[in-house]
């Protein structure tokens, strides 16, 4: 299950969903916003998605990754719209009968989706200047 | 010469920016996404060369020679940055 979401993340309601009677370890990763990167103070993140794409791609990756490990649930949900200091941009939770599976799908899960997810980030900077990641420099 | 086709375009982040709106519907008779960018490029001055590029065809990844046809929507992908 994917999910883009404008408001806070409620991380614990989302751990318990993965909670049943077959779960024998659930991993769980949060992106958090810090206030700073390549050098620079960051004051500010905003996202921005491609919801239709992303959402069809996400449903790719959930499929590949209950391929290669044995998972009993995965769930992402990531934030759009901005963002403060501190505030978790994405979550990333799975479940599985033993641990190794519940790392490795969720490590899974949060590389191939910052890598895949046609999703975009805007730092705002202490200075006043902004751009957009992975573009700004490449130009 | 064919018909010119009806093209919507929607435009994300930098390429948003640069476009100055979100989407517009386009007349034109580039054949494939990647003449179709080219097209926009030197009109809009867009930055991003189509190396840094990925293109989706109707909420799918698809090719920069896919045919286009009538109606279709099509975006293109700046660099991602998610998570």
């Amino acid at each position: 299950m994917f999910q883009l979401s404008t408001t806070t993340l409620q991380c614990d309601e989302l751990k318990r969903t993965l909670s049943f009677a077959a779960v024998g370890a659930v991993v769980t990763f949060e992106g958090v916003v810090r206030n700073h990167n390549d050098g620079r103070e960051v004051v500010a993140l905003e996202y921005e998605a491609y919801e239709d794409l992303a959402a069809g791609e996400a449903k790719k990756i959930f499929a590949q990754c209950r391929q290669q490990f044995n998972i009993l649930e995965a769930k992402c949900v990531h934030r759009v719209g901005k963002l403060s200091i501190g505030d978790v941009a994405v979550w990333v939770g799975a479940c599985a009968s033993h641990r190794d599976d519940a790392f490795r799908g969720c490590r899974y899960i949060i590389d191939e989706i910052k890598a895949r997810l046609p999703i975009w980030k805007k730092e705002y900077y202490s200075n006043g200047d902004s751009g957009w990641v992975n573009c700004e420099k490449i130009i | 010469m064919n018909d010119p086709k009806e093209i919507n375009v929607r435009y994300y982040a930098l390429l948003r920016e640069q476009r100055g709106c979100p989407s517009e519907t386009i007349k034109t008779n580039a054949q494939t996404p990647l003449e179709l960018y080219a097209q926009l490029r030197q009109q809009y001055r867009f930055s991003l060369d189509t190396s840094f590029l990925k293109v989706s065809l109707n909420d799918s990844f698809g090719s920069w020679n896919s045919p286009l046809q009538d109606k279709d929507t099509v975006v293109f992908i700046p660099p991602v940055a998610g998570g």
